[in-house]
């Protein structure tokens, strides 16, 4: 999500998949949109319809490539060289789109003298501490023949952010009193060390010959991507760009999506109809699950945990180090004192901080991949897994299966048996030596319960709950309501001031119908209702966020998602009624309704839409206000020609013509100055486990991405003459995680695991469509079936090198009707420094004829001796520091 | 209904034949895969029995289509395979138990505040942290927008801080 975010101001897609049918031109990229997204794919086809160039960029040939007009390969995990490239492209040949670059970017702001480029630093940029993260020796170590040939720098280090900042400059404060700081810019764009001409210099180098040398992609096809997108972006016409997993599974995964944002940024496509970047996401409630997280890092409304890095001790310097000055975010208080009330009610009080200090703080990175490893070394005693099943879809897989050996007990929900609740049968394991107790609780269906979900364009849709559950089956919801209940049974006569946020916690949530209630069914509407946000005094709902405060006098679960219950009878999500476009009455988007985000940069700055063709929010003179076919994403009766109030906090601190709300500066971000731990600017770095050198620099890998240099973790290396063949995952269409894998009709369909595996290579390795194979990594091996395939076809590179590419369908696991190894065991642990996600797109690996070994227990079973554990990378994980500059 | 020019064959049977959804209740539902969010309508007899599963065709995103994964959502909730009770497996254990749902609800309360209490920490290097690193929780892509929020209310008023799901993007 910090790739849309800290680019343009929210993690979330900044369109709705209807309106890509007023596409002109759609690239495709990271994503298998026609297989893996398939309904939502109909908008791709009725823009091809009106005449659109549709264009798919992936290293293999799907259904989405055959649909599309233009099909472009390109080797996995270097995509940041093929849309650099464009960058340079779309710069050189002045194809920009000048007018919005100007207003609506902070292309003119002017960076400090002390910034330096990776170009000027063989790949690093100022800043970079090469100790700020290293914890121990970290050499590099060898596993059964896979020997470690590391690139030459060694990563683990840190940046600081100081010398990424904006120049800035005193003016005559708004109201006559002083002075004020402002960016300083340069409308012309002309300056040295504006950002424009940073980007410029920046991409320099990409051009077509690297692309082809270093993606493998022919270099007219590139070119003709570049015309396309250039012909069909501009005031009169738009581009959109969509992807998927395929550009986020990287140690570099944010800055893939940056690399998009800030070419939409020069090509004026964002807040426009036709326009955006669409992010696919997977799961139905992905965006919901991120918006109302649980993770670990966030709170609902994309509120940060308070950590003790950043000296969070109480709500006033929680509030000090992240409401900011200028901008949407200003208002951060409000939210946050407003849902501190919702979760403790009556205990929070202005005098003890609203119970802030009832939150936990964080005192590293506690995500997944950090706790597996931590449980593998023994720290986590109890696990709740609920619809997930990290036996098989998870990272290293079996040294996730072996880190749960360790736990004291486990909880599983779900509706079938997951590989994850029986890990203690899986083939190799010996329950009789595994002490873990465990729970498998039968989770009610979709069909089965109430409840609301956020489809991948902010879009909340309720379902009814339609049957009763199956046999012992309950919601979720109802297992979490009644674990609550129990656990404040439990402490009731503590009084211990560490169980006081168990026992203050509000938890009224009996469902309103009798039936249900006398089953102790807990009701999901009174859980949004709450999410809503409603008056603390009188229990009325508010109607929207922009009544919340800062006083203590609301209380509000999820800023973002206020407005969505704005009255004791309306749940929006519920709403069905659809026109033929923007369709404010089917369900509700957040924030506030609004469909496309950025709206205001669908006209240009005085107002005015840039183009009849494409009009969608614009200023509506005679009645002084905002006005279109959404809701306007800008403050309604700000008029165009308002000036931004140098000192000025909040909104007051931008102008009528920056759109970009929630930035500090009202702009969409090209350049990002704090937030990102990798570079304000995207940059090439090859995967982790990579078959060539880094073609740019010198800096092989992203420098500060997490590594676990484990004897339970070991790595392929960069060019091991072991691995020689590039491998990516990929899902399918029949199949979603453990849910599907017991529908008949769908195992039918896809009944078991296979390899693509191109032509060539399947007569290099004696394999015939059909045949076992065995594919293997430093982590483990896997088998399936071999499916040759001229749909992936091998890449030339520089020096007239060819790569093979071999793709593998990540849906499977040894439990379900469709069955197979899965696709996990192959994965190593590594993660990218912003998100903490793996990189399972690009890996190398090696294949054989034939079937795998039997899995015995294995060298992953063993404890990993105690100075391996702090090895570098290490400190990032669960429980230790983490360093790094704040969000 | 008539297919080509010549009147059709029937028979009394096939003239009485009725659609399964006739007359059922079509709940308003959305499909639980993927993020597109295609809406669906589930018909249920008047004795609360689920009789199939379709695409809603009013959806602005879906206009009554749905994908295989989508169209097969009638097996996802009617199916054989499914795990319909409360399990248990000791420790050591070879084979899995049916427990009753309340046993197993107060036995992972209790294991929850037993390992709370052990496992949590007040302090560290002088600051505040009331947090336990001793117990995780994963999940969060596949349920419900109310789900989430209560599961991150518990577990933060409990001091779990590992709270995860499948959103890392
Ligand atoms: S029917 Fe298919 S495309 Fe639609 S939401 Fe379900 S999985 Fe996604």
């Amino acid at each position: 999500m910090p790739g849309l975010g800290t680019s343009f101001g929210r993690g979330g897609a900044t369109t709705f998949v209807q309106d890509l049918k007023n596409s002109d031109c759609i690239l495709i990229e990271g994503s298998n949109f026609a297989e893996c997204h398939p309904v939502a794919f109909r908008f791709v086809m009725q823009a091809k319809e009106r005449g659109a160039k549709i264009i798919h960029v992936d290293p293999r040939f799907t259904r989405t490539s055959a649909l599309a007009d233009t099909y472009v390969p390109i080797r996995s995990g270097t995509d940041i060289v093929f849309l650099g490239a464009i960058i340079n492209w779309v710069l050189r040949n002045e194809r920009y789109f000048k007018e919005y670059v100007q207003h609506y970017t902070n292309a003119s702001s002017i960076l400090t003298e002390e910034f330096r480029d990776t170009e000027d630093l063989e790949g690093l940029f100022s800043g970079f501490n090469e100790s700020a993260r290293s914890g121990g020796g970290g050499s590099a170590q060898s596993h059964e023949g896979a020997s470690q040939s590391r690139g030459e720098a060694a990563p683990g280090g840190g940046y600081d952010t100081q010398s990424w900042q904006f120049e800035e400059e005193e003016v005559p404060r708004f109201d006559g009193t002083g002075t004020a700081s402002v960016v300083r810019r340069d409308p012309s764009l002309q300056h040295e060390r504006c950002v424009f001409q940073v980007l410029r210099r920046h991409f320099a180098r990409y051009d077509a010959q690297m692309v082809q040398d270093v993606c493998g992609t022919p270099r007219a096809l590139f070119e003709e991507v570049c015309e396309a997108l250039a012909s069909n972006s501009g005031r009169e016409r738009t581009a959109a760009i969509a992807y998927a997993v395929g550009w986020t599974q990287h140690t570099v995964g944010v800055q893939y999506i940056r690399t998009a944002a800030i070419l939409q940024l020069l090509l004026g496509n964002v807040g426009r109809p036709g326009g955006g970047i669409m992010a696919l996401r997977g799961h139905a409630n992905i965006q919901g699950a991120t918006d109302i997280p649980t993770l670990y890092d966030l709170l609902p409304g994309y509120l940060p945990m308070p950590a003790i890095q950043r000296d969070e001790q109480d709500l006033a310097s929680y509030l000090k180090s992240n409401a900011k000055p200028t901008g949407w975010w200003a208002n951060l208080p409000k939210y946050m004192v407003s849902l501190l009330k919702a979760f403790y009610g009556d205990a929070a009080t202005k005098e003890n901080g609203y119970c802030f200090d009832y939150l936990p703080q964080l005192t590293g990175d506690h995500s997944m991949i950090p706790t597996q490893v931590a449980m593998k070394d023994g720290e986590v005693k109890g696990y709740f897994v609920i619809g997930q099943n990290p036996a098989a879809s998870g990272l290293n897989a079996e040294l996730g299966r072996a880190a749960m050996e360790r736990l004291e007990w486990m909880v599983n929900l779900d509706s079938y048996e997951t590989d994850t609740a029986s890990f203690w049968r899986r083939e190799g394991a010996d329950p009789a030596k595994i002490p873990t107790e465990c729970f498998f609780i039968p989770a009610a269906t979709v069909l089965e319960k109430d409840g609301t979900l956020t489809n991948t364009n902010r879009l909340l849709q309720f379902h009814e709950k339609a049957v009763e559950p199956a046999g012992a089956s309950r919601s979720d919801l109802s297992f979490i309501y009644q674990l609550g209940l129990r656990l404040k049974e439990c402490y009731k006569t503590s009084t211990d001031p560490k169980d006081r946020p168990i026992l203050d916690m509000t938890w009224a949530y009996a469902h309103e119908d009798e039936r249900e209630r006398s089953r102790g069914e807990p009701s999901a509407l009174a859980v949004m209702q709450e999410i809503n946000g409603y008056r603390v005094s009188s229990g009325e709902q508010v109607s929207g966020f922009t009544e919340l405060q800062e006083d203590g006098s609301t209380a509000c679960g999820g800023w973002i998602y206020s407005g969505v219950c704005p009255d004791k009878q309306t749940h929006r999500a519920r709403n069905r009624e659809a026109d033929d476009y923007t369709s404010p009455d089917w369900g509700f988007s957040w924030p506030a309704n609004r469909r496309m985000l950025y709206n205001r940069a669908s006209a240009d700055p005085a107002g005015k839409p840039w183009s009849e063709a494409k009009k969608y929010v614009w200023w509506d003179e005679r009645g002084q206000e905002w006005t279109g076919y959404d809701v306007p994403d800008f403050p309604l009766t700000k008029a165009p020609d308002t000036p931004a109030k140098p000192g000025a906090t909040g909104m007051d601190a931008h102008s009528g013509s920056d759109p970009f709300i929630m930035q500090l500066d009202g702009r969409g971000a090209i350049f990002v100055s704090s937030t990102l731990k990798d570079g304000p600017l995207p940059t090439h770095y090859e995967p982790l486990n990579s078959l060539v050198p880094n073609a740019l620099y010198k800096q092989q890998h992203n420098p500060v991405m997490c590594e676990w240099k484990r004897r339970d973790n070991p790595y392929n290396g960069v060019a091991n003459e072991d691995y020689p063949y590039i491998l990516t995952t990929y899902r399918l269409t029949e199949h979603s995680g453990i849910m599907t894998k017991y529908v008949p009709w769908l195992a039918e369909l896809q009944p078991a695991l296979f390899a693509e595996i191109d032509p060539e290579l399947a007569v290099a390795r004696n394999l015939k469509n059909g045949d076992w194979v065995t594919i293997r990594t430093a982590v483990g091996e896997i088998e399936a079936r071999a499916l040759v395939s001229g749909r992936i076809q091998p890449l030339r590179l520089a020096k007239g090198r060819w790569v093979h590419q071999i793709g593998l369908p990540y849906n499977y696991a040894p439990l379900g009707l469709a069955h197979g190894d899965s696709s996990g065991d192959l994965v190593p642990l590594v993660m990218d420094p912003n998100v903490s996600i793996h990189e399972a797109k690009t890996l190398t690996c090696n294949i054989r004829a034939g079937r795998r070994n039997k899995r015995k227990r294995s060298h992953v079973d063993e404890d990993v001796p105690a100075a391996q554990r702090s090895q570098e990378g290490a400190p990032t994980a669960h429980g230790r520091d983490f360093p790094g500059p704040q969000r | 209904m008539r297919i080509g020019a010549l009147p059709n064959v029937t028979s009394q049977r096939t003239d009485n034949l009725r659609a399964r959804t006739r007359g059922a209740k079509a709940v308003p539902s959305i499909c639980c895969y993927c993020a597109v969010g295609c809406a669906t309508l589930a018909h249920v007899d008047d004795g609360g029995k689920l009789l199939n599963v379709e695409g809603d065709p009013e959806s602005p995103i879906s206009g009554g289509h749905l994908c295989p994964k989508g169209a097969a959502l009638f097996g996802l909730t009617v199916n054989t395979a499914r795990w319909t009770t409360v399990k248990y497996r000791a420790p050591y254990a070879e084979r899995w138990e049916e427990r009753p749902l309340e046993w197993a609800m107060d036995r992972i309360a209790g294991l929850v505040k037993e390992t709370r209490e052990r496992t949590f920490v007040k302090e560290r290097d002088g600051k505040r942290v009331n947090h336990t690193l001793g117990i995780a929780s994963l999940g969060g892509a596949t349920f419900g927008i109310e789900e989430n929020y209560l599961l991150g209310k518990l577990m933060r008023s409990l001091g779990v801080v590992s709270i995860e799901n499948q959103a890392r993007i």
